[in-house]
């Protein structure tokens, strides 16, 4: 139904402060784009500006193709879900929903049938007659995204609607929200703090920190090819493992003088990773060619049902193995930590990724 | 409270019904008083059943004019004062309500400016800027008037600093779903903020009620015929230095029918705003 397209946008505030430093988005029809970062990184504030709710500073936003800096929230044909759902609490769920249309002007019989419609999509038709703090959290949030849908907007903009829920119920709904959007075919921005909600909601995944977009794309080639020591140990839980290289006369080692044991890229890198899935420990003492090997102390186990988390002592720092099912060491053992050489990333001084 | 013996709930009762009684007392004697006529009152002591004279004296009060303050009958009085008062509750909270509005939810230039401005106001009481009131009501020719009644009481710095905090705790994310459903500013005054203001209104409308009920000073001035006066003004003019020139038994009546009106306000509103602080969430 819409593109949503961003170019250099700027957000400066009066007090000075440069919370995004120019931003650019491409986002097609019908895709999901999740904005992630931490707090303070500007998300929420891009968010805003799409939604006409904060002025834009500089550059501009289209939607459809339409620059959209000049006009208000109204006149974007936007939809939001705010993460308080900002629902109006003396309202009947009814109301809430219908309370958009109505400004509108749709006809009543529109409006009705629109919401009793959305109502059955939502299974929200036996509560159309209770108010907002009668409902449950779950219930609350239908609401909230009822109400952006009966609008049938151009562009969904949820700004971390699930992160008031239960973590049982944000699963739930993160995979609600998915088929939703997918259902009604609606370009959505989405954001969130969560980076499993990220990975797992967004067709465009936007990596944002310090008010700049780090990296932008398919949320499993970030995965594989994080752009940036930031991206790296923000995306996937437990963080990448990231270990100082120091230059020697045979090239570069790891801090505390462990030898890397194959080549490294041709760049210079001064910083190496791997991710916890990547890794595996080993109690025999064989050579293991084309492999990084660190002996270990496991410091910690972490059982979670299907897989367990092994904290290890190695090079000096604190790193995480993820061995499936149930872990054979215990605090106190001394292993070695295996990390194949193609699954290794190699971040230089700037902590860019180098290949 | 836990493991509360007999005597201690008998001494606390026998203390609240003392407090009651002490409390009652004076309104009973009075009501006792209204019943009876004037001779009877006159000649001590007087009785502490309520005498015969009820529905006479209540009806004269009321329908047939009392002379001391020129023939006026209570009835205009109480119209009189339930304008008054009903006007200066509305008013005031009409305004403080806009001004609140204007202060909390729009961004405009000397914004502060005007909100201490209404502030520094609640330093001045209205005694203080007496004459200057009394003089623009001279000139505007609302002496004797429900306007000049009404219009020199209805700013409210204490009304709008209420409103003001009340509108501080409404989210701001409700305010932007307002916008993003396209309600603009008196859409978003009248379909939202105003029905979420019902408890903090019913609250401030018995307040600012009583408030004007029992205005004395500005009514005294502003009002010189006896048919414009208040009940309040009325009672103070129907009481002589003489005993035996004053009707006693219709102040009495007059006394009692002066408190009604503010007792119904309050025991029907607190039944409103009790459930609209129950109902109301944000």
């Amino acid at each position: 139904m819409a593109t949503v397209d961003l170019k250099e946008v700027k957000k400066v505030y009066p007090s000075g402060v440069e919370a995004v430093k120019g931003v650019s988005i491409a986002i097609p029809d019908k895709e999901l784009c999740v904005l992630v970062g931490p707090s303070g990184c500007g998300k929420s504030t891009l968010l805003r500006m799409i939604a006409g709710l904060e002025t834009i500073s500089a550059g501009t936003v289209a939607i459809d193709g339409k620059v959209v800096n000049a006009i208000g929230p109204t006149e974007r044909d936007i939809a939001m879900v705010f993460q308080n759902y900002a629902l109006y609490p003396h309202m009947k769920v009814y109301d809430n929903m219908a309370y958009g249309l109505r400004n509108r002007g749709t006809p009543k019989d529109e409006i009705d049938s629109r919401v009793r419609s959305t109502a059955k999509v939502l299974e929200l038709s036996a509560l159309l007659d209770r108010r907002p703090r009668e409902l449950s959290g779950g219930q609350r949030q239908r609401v909230a995204m009822g109400r952006a849908i009966v609008r049938n907007p151009k562009v969904f903009l949820f700004d971390e609607p699930l992160s008031n829920l239960d973590a049982k119920l944000r699963g739930q709904m993160r995979v609600e929200i998915k088929n939703l959007q997918r259902a009604l075919g609606v370009t959505s921005v989405y954001v969130t703090h969560d980076q499993l909600e990220a990975m797992t909601l967004a067709d465009i995944l936007v990596v944002m920190n310090a008010g700049l977009v780090e990296q932008t794309g398919a949320p499993l080639d970030i995965y594989e090819k994080p752009a940036s020591i930031f991206v790296a140990s923000f995306i996937g839980a437990p963080p990448m493992n990231l270990l100082a290289l120091t230059g020697s006369s045979s090239g570069p080692i790891l801090a505390d003088g462990t030898a890397i044991g194959f080549a490294p890229p041709e760049t210079p890198a001064v910083t190496l990773g791997f991710r916890p899935e990547d890794a595996d420990v080993t109690f025999n003492a064989e050579a293991l060619p084309g492999a990084l090997v660190l002996p270990a102390t496991v410091e910690a186990v972490e059982p979670v049902g299907a897989e367990s988390f092994l904290h290890c002592a190695a090079a000096g720092s604190r790193i995480i193995v993820r061995v499936s099912g149930r872990a054979t060491a215990k605090p106190g053992d001394q292993l070695r930590v295996v990390a194949k050489a193609e699954k290794l990333h190699w971040f230089d001084q700037a902590g860019k990724r180098v290949d | 409270m836990i493991g509360q013996s007999p005597l201690r709930t008998f001494i606390a009762h026998a203390v609240l019904i003392l407090g009651i009684l002490i409390v009652a007392f004076p309104i009973y004697y009075t009501f006792v008083a209204s019943t009876h006529t004037l001779q009877t009152i006159l000649r001590p002591p007087l009785p502490l059943l309520p005498g015969g004279q009820l529905w006479n004296n209540y009806g004269e009060a009321l329908f047939g004019g009392i002379g001391r303050i020129g023939g006026v009958s209570v009835g205009t009085l109480l119209l009189n004062t339930t304008i008054m008062a009903l006007g200066v509750a509305a008013g005031k909270i009409f305004i403080s309500i806009l001004s609140a509005y204007a202060i909390v939810f729009f961004r405009f230039p000397l914004r502060m400016t005007f909100f201490w401005l209404i502030f520094i106001t609640l330093m001045l009481p209205v005694e203080v800027r007496i004459l200057p009131t009394y003089k623009v009501m001279v000139d505007l020719g609302m002496i004797d008037t429900y306007a000049g009644l009404i219009i020199p009481l209805i700013a409210s710095a204490t009304a709008t600093l209420l409103f003001r905090q009340f509108f501080m705790t409404i989210p701001g994310e409700l305010v932007e779903a307002a916008r993003v459903d396209g309600a603009g500013p008196w859409r978003f005054f009248f379909d939202i903020l105003l029905p979420l203001s019902r408890t903090n209104i019913a609250a401030l409308f018995v307040i600012l009620f009583i408030y004007g009920w029992t205005q004395y000073l500005w009514p005294l001035l502003v009002t010189n015929s006896n048919d414009m006066n208040t009940i309040v003004i009325a009672l103070r003019k129907m009481v002589s230095f003489a005993d035996a020139d004053t009707e006693w038994h219709l102040v009495m009546v007059t006394a009692m029918l002066a408190i009604v009106p503010p007792i119904l306000v309050v025991v029907l509103m607190q039944r409103w705003f009790v459930r609209g602080l129950v109902e109301s969430e944000k």
